[in-house]
């Protein structure tokens, strides 16, 4: 880049965002959790706005990451899965809120 | 894509605008999420508590059928009951760290209000011309309506308690006169007993 521009050198983004947390829908399973404590699998999907199938799989996903808790029983005899987040999770949320928040003040000092 | 490791002044502007969108993304699904702590499920026992002692006083006192004496004792029990839900889910809300007056909160008591207003105004015009037998099945509507509306971003539970008063008003509207006190206990009563202690022990209290 030859000197003629007036611009400022560029900076890089020293951000890594949590890739577990980073996808649309698992992003989603931990927000709905850090607001709503336990949420049973249909509350889940219903906020999430996503298909049994791929609730499970992301959820699973946040469960091996031990993000999240499942909580399995039965009421009336009926299975009922419900999932909570752990305090792991509840802190890589809180990262990753700081890291969007990095990602607009650094975006705003460009605008200046 | 993730935002690593790019150079600020070729990708800021969409990592600010993908920043900002998961912002977004994440208070609204938290926000949605609020709603389903923010029906306060022990509210809602204390209000069927109170509506029971209602029906039977109204039942037992009442002479002049669905009239005055019968209109105040609800109308009584009514103010019991809305003073009852603002507290408990004011101190659900901020129990949850929500203002009443943003988000779910504010969306459950602004969809509720209307028909619970319209209620109240279609009380006093019955009362005035002397057509109160039909106040019970008004109620149980309009009330189930109200649960309906506000209930329709919250849990299920909510929506199926609504459709269980507007069913209960249909009772009513079919069964003799002399039955209206036990549907109004049961209604009143009975479902805000039976869905509140499901929501409590479900959703947070």
């Amino acid at each position: 880049m030859a000197g003629k521009t007036k611009t400022r050198p560029m900076r890089a983004l020293q951000v890594q965002p949590d890739p577990l947390i980073h996808a649309r829908i698992r992003l989603g399973i931990v927000s709905a959790l850090l607001a709503g404590e336990t949420l049973s699998f249909g509350d889940l999907k219903r906020l999430v706005d996503t298909t049994d199938g791929n609730l499970s799989v992301h959820a699973r996903k946040l469960e091996d990451a031990g993000y999240i808790e499942c909580l399995k029983s039965f009421h009336n005899r009926t299975p009922r899965t419900e999932y909570r987040l752990t305090r792991t999770g509840r802190r890589a949320l809180v990262d990753y809120l700081k890291q969007l928040e990095e990602i607009l003040q650094l975006a705003r000092g460009e605008d200046l | 894509m993730p935002f690593e490791q790019m150079p600020v002044r070729r990708e800021s502007r969409s990592h600010q605008s993908q920043a900002t969108e998961h912002l977004r993304f994440i208070r609204e699904v938290m926000e949605r999420s609020e709603s389903f702590t923010a029906v306060p499920g022990w509210g809602m026992v204390a209000v069927g508590v109170s509506a029971l002692p209602t029906a039977f006083i109204a039942a037992r006192f009442t002479s002049d059928g669905l009239g005055d004496t019968f209109l105040g004792i609800w109308l009584a029990d009514a103010l019991v009951a809305i003073a009852i839900g603002v507290f408990t889910l004011r101190r659900k809300m901020r129990r949850s760290g929500v203002s009443l007056r943003t988000g779910p909160g504010r969306k459950y008591i602004l969809s509720l209000a209307p028909p619970i207003i319209a209620g109240l105004l279609l009380t006093a015009a019955l009362w005035r011309s002397g057509s109160t037998d039909t106040l019970p099945v008004l109620w149980l509507l309009l009330y189930g309506a109200g649960t309906i509306t506000g209930g329709a971003s919250s849990v299920r539970t909510i929506p199926i308690l609504g459709v269980s008063f507007m069913a209960l008003g249909v009772v009513a509207l079919l069964l003799p006169q002399a039955w209206i006190h036990i549907v109004l206990a049961a209604g009143f009563g009975g479902l805000h007993i039976g869905f509140g202690l499901f929501i409590a022990r479900n959703y947070g209290g």
